[in-house]
């Protein structure tokens, strides 16, 4: 009795504290909502200690390249390898300041160009759970961020702002199963739904089979999401065939490709045009050009006419017949006797004087 | 009373209850949780490590106490939803039945075997990411993806780095 009493105390415990569970996703499920201040809370508890990490992780990665390095270099030669040891610090150091001061100077570059109004983030952690699709950056609402706005890197689109709280703000990656965005084929403009999978790879949904879309063709967003603006990079097209009734089309996003340090946040987009794709290869298979140009006998032709075609030659003949014939083309009467094409004119000269030679 | 009464206190004279200080018990978790969110920032194949559900399941086969191990899955559960793009309860729910599996069978089982560990971690990972499977279906309809083959191999990864991650957490026993 008293095992079966302990039994059921455990299980009613148990059940009261699913059933609350339950309870509480239900609620947010239902009203779409959020329990916010469990995750303000939670968010601003955490991002101190992830900014504090990130900092000491710098710190040291810039310690052991020194000391490991160097004292290695003096075990060997202590004045040579010392320097040598200074040196590829030096390089070191200095590759790092040149990556940061690129990564720095093709946001800067990026936000300059870009019409749109953007604040540069840091990432400064990851979401919880194995398959997690989701990072932190340091800007919350304190810097203008809000919910729903876009997250890029200056290689394509990367998010959506999921959630902002005031120092921190959790963003939802293209690659999460919960990420979706309209987007636009570069070369047909293609329209499509970009959607997260969970995996390195996205998809875009709602294209036709009869739509025609090339692999290594690119997408842009189409701005019809009211997330993006139109015209952002999102990637190039790794597969492209044919479905039981959509087309199934993979996307490898290209903002996520370099790695995320930096992103930037979109505060006020700007739609732009999808950029045009490289001149297209003509589809017509245009004549070799000629060796040597063949100008007209016109006497006092201002500009001489190129002998090209079967035509063209033909063109030629029946001139050289008319001119040596006496005979206007287009002037003679009625019933006047036609020039003899079956005369062979002599091959053509490059120029011929008004009083050439005639055949009478 | 007395049959079962005496098999329990059998059970319980055999299985070691241990104990552990407070503050250890808050700080564990709250570091598995912050290595879950810093860490694969840069090592990109730690994400796949799960070390809140193997905190869960340590915590609860040692204390041995299914009341204690289903509260103190739901904590960690509902604080990694909180840093998580899920509603609140997803993971809650999910180390709730975690934390009390793991104490009722740490009941039964010897917790202290490395093998037995091995066996724990990997049964309750696969367990872990079938319940998230399946609640993110009938729950919430986010198209959670599930690889059969993909799931044990994590769980045999996740087994593997139980059992030192456990034998470390043996050293913050309370004497």
């Amino acid at each position: 009795m008293e095992l079966l009493t302990h039994r059921y105390r455990t299980l009613t415990i148990l059940a009261l504290v699913i059933a609350g569970q339950l309870l509480l996703l239900g609620y947010q499920v239902r009203t779409q909502g959020d329990v916010r201040l469990v995750r303000v809370w939670a968010v601003t508890a955490v991002t101190p200690v992830a900014r504090l990490l990130e900092t000491a992780r710098r710190d040291v990665s810039t310690a052991l390249d020194t000391y490991v390095f160097l004292a290695g270099a003096q075990k060997e030669n202590r004045l040579l390898k010392r320097q040598l040891g200074e040196l590829k610090f030096e390089v070191r150091r200095l590759r790092r300041e040149l990556a940061r001061a690129d990564r720095a100077e093709a946001l800067k570059l990026f936000i300059e160009r870009s019409p749109s109004k953007m604040v540069a983030a840091r990432v400064i952690g990851a979401g919880t759970g194995a398959d997690s699709k989701v990072v932190f950056i340091d800007r919350g609402t304190r810097d203008g961020v809000k919910k729903g706005m876009a997250v890029v890197t200056p290689e394509g689109i990367a998010g959506r702002v999921a959630a902002a709280y005031p120092t921190a703000s959790r963003v939802v990656l293209v690659t999460d199963p919960s990420f979706a965005a309209g987007v636009v084929s570069a070369r047909t403009h293609v329209q499509g739904t970009l959607k997260g999978m969970g995996g390195r790879a996205c998809r875009v949904d709602y294209v036709q089979n009869e739509q025609h879309v090339e692999e290594g063709e690119w997408f842009y967003t189409s701005g019809d999401d009211r997330v993006f603006p139109r015209g952002l990079p999102v990637g190039p097209v790794k597969v492209s065939r044919e479905g039981k009734l959509l087309r199934e089309i993979l996307v490898e996003p290209a903002g996520l490709q370099a790695g995320m340090e930096e992103v930037l946040v979109i505060l006020e987009g700007v739609h732009q045009p999808v950029p045009a794709p490289a001149a297209d290869e003509p589809e017509f298979e245009l004549l070799p050009p000629p060796d040597t140009l063949t100008t007209m006998a016109e006497p006092g032709a201002a500009r001489p006419t190129p002998v090209l075609t079967d035509a063209d030659r033909l063109l030629e003949t029946y001139r050289r017949i008319g001119q040596a014939q006496g005979h206007v083309y287009g002037e003679g009467r009625p019933g006047s006797p036609p020039p003899d094409f079956n005369w062979e004119p002599g091959p053509a000269p490059r120029k011929r004087s008004p009083s050439g030679g005639g055949h009478e | 009373m007395s049959d079962y009464g005496d098999l329990l206190a059998g059970v319980r004279r055999r299985t070691k209850i241990s104990r552990y200080r407070p503050v250890v018990l808050f700080l564990v978790p709250v570091a598995a949780i912050l290595f879950q969110v810093y860490v694969p920032l840069f090592l990109d194949y730690l994400g796949y490590l799960e070390l809140p559900l193997l905190v869960t399941v340590y915590f609860a086969a040692m204390r041995r106490r299914p009341v204690a191990g289903l509260l103190y899955g739901a904590g960690i559960g509902l604080a990694q939803d909180a840093l998580s793009q899920n509603p609140l309860g997803m993971f809650g729910i999910v180390k709730t039945l975690v934390g009390y599996f793991a104490a009722s069978a740490s009941l039964r089982f010897d917790a202290d075997n490395p093998g037995s560990r091995f066996v724990l971690a990997f049964f309750f990972f696969v367990f872990h990411q079938a319940m998230y499977w399946v609640l993110g279906r009938a729950l919430i309809g986010t198209p959670v993806e599930l690889g059969a083959a993909r799931t044990l191999v994590l769980a045999g990864m996740n087994g593997a780095v139980a059992v030192p991650f456990f034998h470390l957490l043996d050293k913050l026993k309370e004497s």
